[in-house]
């Protein structure tokens, strides 16, 4: 065991050497690419052995993935933003091979306007695929949570592919200390994947990916995927337990950070979060009840633990890091479709739209989010939702547009 | 920058402080201004991202200041140290920038006539930073280095290692002066200025570049640090060549001689490949500049 600074791209690509994955299909894409260029360095070298193999675009890369998973090879993969929604066709296909591997997912928000900076509305775009979802925090998360991957894909009450998520920049580039597990150690809690039925031999040919007519095998097929992502919840919960046996370090399904006795909620995901730890840290030190939430696996959404750990709870601030045009936060809605009908339920969940495309979330501003929560649940009255967005920075865009708009008159 | 990032936090990790450091890549191309960031602490490090209220700012380049990419004013006040490497004195820099920062200069090597000496500028910054800070000790400097520089060859890590602590010997009257700042607190901090998002139509909100007046506008020559000189006498006016395969369309042709926009020339330098009777030159930027000043005074 080691402990040193990595990062969160390092980390991921520990993870594949630790897990002993045998084939890497890659394609380079801004801010992934490190991982990938750390794997194949190491592999060129002698340091790790495994094939990696790049090509000629992610939805080959994706294809060729579930491909070799099904012939029963521990399989890892990564991409980013516009790579994985040139992968989404077959993001979608492979899942329904219920072959496992690991796909990091760097996040970084979709175009238009095209940028390298994150969001969550990349990986969102493949949260009903089948593909289950877990949400890193820290750099430290991103490794541990590829190995819990591994182990929960390839439960055989499970068999399907994981996306590993990390933010861009924030965690991608970002060198945080991590410890790195012994390799026995990892191999001991990982185990050699037992691919079951799932093999390839040129004498016998089997085919994974059939077509059906009519609706009913279609329903059975796409509802067992349904109940295999249900029944992680379970077996996630049990490779937590041994993981933080093994380890020492546990990772709840949903992270609660001083809940308990609070009674406002900071709700949102991936490493954002742990501004919002500083944030209650600071709120506590002032007299307030506030805690924070944060679902680690989004796919399958562990809807039980939410309602517990909401109940009774006066109001939440829900932070989405991701926007659905002309609906509004995502995580808004999967939050309040768990909680409809809950008696002992918040009655206020306040919408907050940050972060876009790694807009920074200031302190002050989790404080007046904090502050607008109290007030919401003084009134009774839910406000509207709001953008972080400031009148400086609104100035900012219209000093920009002056010269567009000059332009415009000329050819209008 | 990022490589200074990483010695210093390695620097401190190696001091048994809690760590966290990132670049932050801008533009890609030439000149473009790119930030690095160190956080450290006794304990874990849940803050993330840009720094906004920073205890220390180092400006490895004096120009990047009157650059609105770069942010180098960003944060600074009472409490902030600014470091800047230039040859201007920190007296003249604090008066420029009517900052309430303390100002440091670090003075720049002979970097500007030896452009071999730019890349130990990092290692520089780095060890003025360490000797400021006061927290991390000559060998953790050194082993910093070695550590982050491991891939390189052993003349130039001693290099790196010898700027880093002629600096941090430089830096010896300063020692300690930088604190680190409270965190904000919940109880009196300054109110965000949020507004509602106006709706604008898709003619004026859709992110269209009509590109004629923004091309004029934006003046991409500062992103050079080498400037092609014509030398007319040498010139054969053969304008064509050089007109016509300057990528970015800034020859202009005038009485058949070839005229460089400097404004938005960003010093390529393909036409001084391509001149036929070797007629264009090259000189750095800070050159040109100091020839400009001299040129300047003697008219006067």
């Amino acid at each position: 065991m080691t402990r040193k600074l990595l990062t969160g791209n390092g980390a991921a690509a520990w993870a594949a050497r630790l897990a002993q994955i045998d084939y890497v299909p890659a394609f380079p894409i801004t801010p992934q690419t490190e991982i990938i260029e750390t794997l194949s360095h190491w592999i060129d070298n002698g340091d790790m052995p495994g094939k990696l193999v790049t090509l000629e675009s992610e939805h080959s890369m994706i294809t060729a993935a579930g491909a070799a998973a099904s012939t029963g090879v521990r399989t890892f993969t990564a991409t980013s933003s516009q790579g994985l929604l040139y992968g989404m066709e077959m993001i979608y296909t492979v899942a329904g091979w219920r072959a496992p591997f690991v796909l990091i997912n760097v996040s970084r928000a979709l175009a238009s306007p095209v940028t390298l900076e994150p969001d969550h509305n990349d990986v969102l775009a493949a949260r009903d695929s089948g593909f289950l979802q877990i949400h890193c925090a820290t750099c430290q998360e991103v490794l541990d949570a590829t190995l819990i991957a591994y182990r929960l894909g390839e439960d055989e009450r499970v068999r399907l592919p994981v996306i590993v998520n990390e933010d861009g920049f924030y965690l991608s580039f970002t060198r945080e200390p991590v410890t790195l597990p012994n390799s026995d150690e990892v191999k001991d809690f990982l185990g050699e994947f037992d691919a079951q039925n799932m093999h390839f031999s040129a004498s016998s040919p089997a085919s994974q990916a059939v077509a059906v007519l009519g609706g009913s095998p279609y329903s059975y097929f796409r509802y067992e995927c349904h109940l295999a992502a249900e029944k992680a919840l379970v077996v996630y919960d049990e490779i937590r337990d041994e993981f933080e046996q093994r380890f020492g370090r546990k990772y709840d399904a949903v992270e609660s950070y001083h809940t308990d006795d609070a009674d406002y909620v900071f709700f949102m995901m991936g490493c954002f979060a742990t501004k919002a730890k500083a944030a209650v840290d600071g709120l506590r030190a002032a007299g307030w009840k506030i805690g924070l939430l944060r679902p680690r696996l989004l796919r399958p959404y562990p809807a039980q633990a939410i309602r517990q750990l909401l109940t009774g709870k006066k109001g939440v601030a829900v932070i989405d890091q991701n926007l659905s045009m002309g609906k509004g936060g995502i995580l808004h809605s999967e939050l309040t479709s768990v909680l409809y009908g809950d008696k002992n339920a918040p009655s206020i969940l306040i919408s907050f739209i940050g972060g876009l495309g790694g807009r920074d979330i200031s302190q002050e501003e989790f404080f007046e989010m904090a502050k607008q929560l109290k007030q919401a649940t003084v009134e009774g009255i839910t406000p509207a939702p709001r953008l972080l967005y400031t009148a400086d920075e609104l100035r900012q865009i219209h000093k920009l547009q002056a010269i567009a708009h000059v332009e415009r008159e000329a050819y209008e | 920058m990022k490589t200074a990032s990483r010695i210093l936090g390695s620097a401190f990790f190696n001091e048994g402080y809690e760590v966290q450091d990132a670049p932050r890549y801008g533009a890609e191309r030439r000149g473009a201004p790119i930030f690095a960031f160190v956080r450290a602490d006794n304990k874990a490090i849940d803050e993330r991202g840009v720094i906004t209220h920073p205890d220390l700012v180092i400006v490895a380049d004096d120009s990047l200041v009157t650059v609105p990419a770069a942010g180098v004013m960003q944060g600074l006040d009472e409490h902030a140290v600014l470091l800047i490497n230039s040859h201007v004195s920190a007296e003249t820099w604090q008066q420029r920038l009517n900052t309430k920062a303390q100002v440091l200069v670090l003075p720049i090597k002979d970097a500007m006539q030896n452009r071999a000496e730019l890349p130990y500028v990092s290692a520089a910054c780095v060890g003025a930073a360490a000797r400021l800070l006061g927290m991390i000790s000559q060998n953790a400097l050194v082993r910093a280095i070695d550590e982050e520089l491991s891939h390189l060859a052993a003349d130039k890590i001693n290099t790196n290692r010898t700027r880093a602590i002629e600096a941090f010997e430089l830096m010896t009257t300063h020692e300690n002066c930088i604190q680190q700042r409270p965190s904000v607190s919940a109880l009196d901090y300054q109110q965000p200025e949020w507004v509602e998002l106006p709706f604008e139509d898709a003619r004026i909100s859709a992110p269209t570049i009509h590109a004629s007046l923004t091309s004029v506008e934006v003046k991409t020559g500062l992103w050079r640090t080498m400037r092609p000189v014509i030398e007319y006498d040498r010139c054969n006016h053969c304008w064509w060549i050089c007109s016509s395969t300057c990528p970015h369309n800034v020859i202009s042709v005038e009485d058949n001689s070839p005229v460089i926009d400097y404004d938005h020339c960003v010093g390529c330098l393909v036409c001084v490949a391509q001149c036929p009777p070797h007629a264009i030159k090259a000189i750095s930027e800070a050159e040109a500049k100091q020839s400009a000043v001299e040129q300047a005074g003697e008219t006067t």
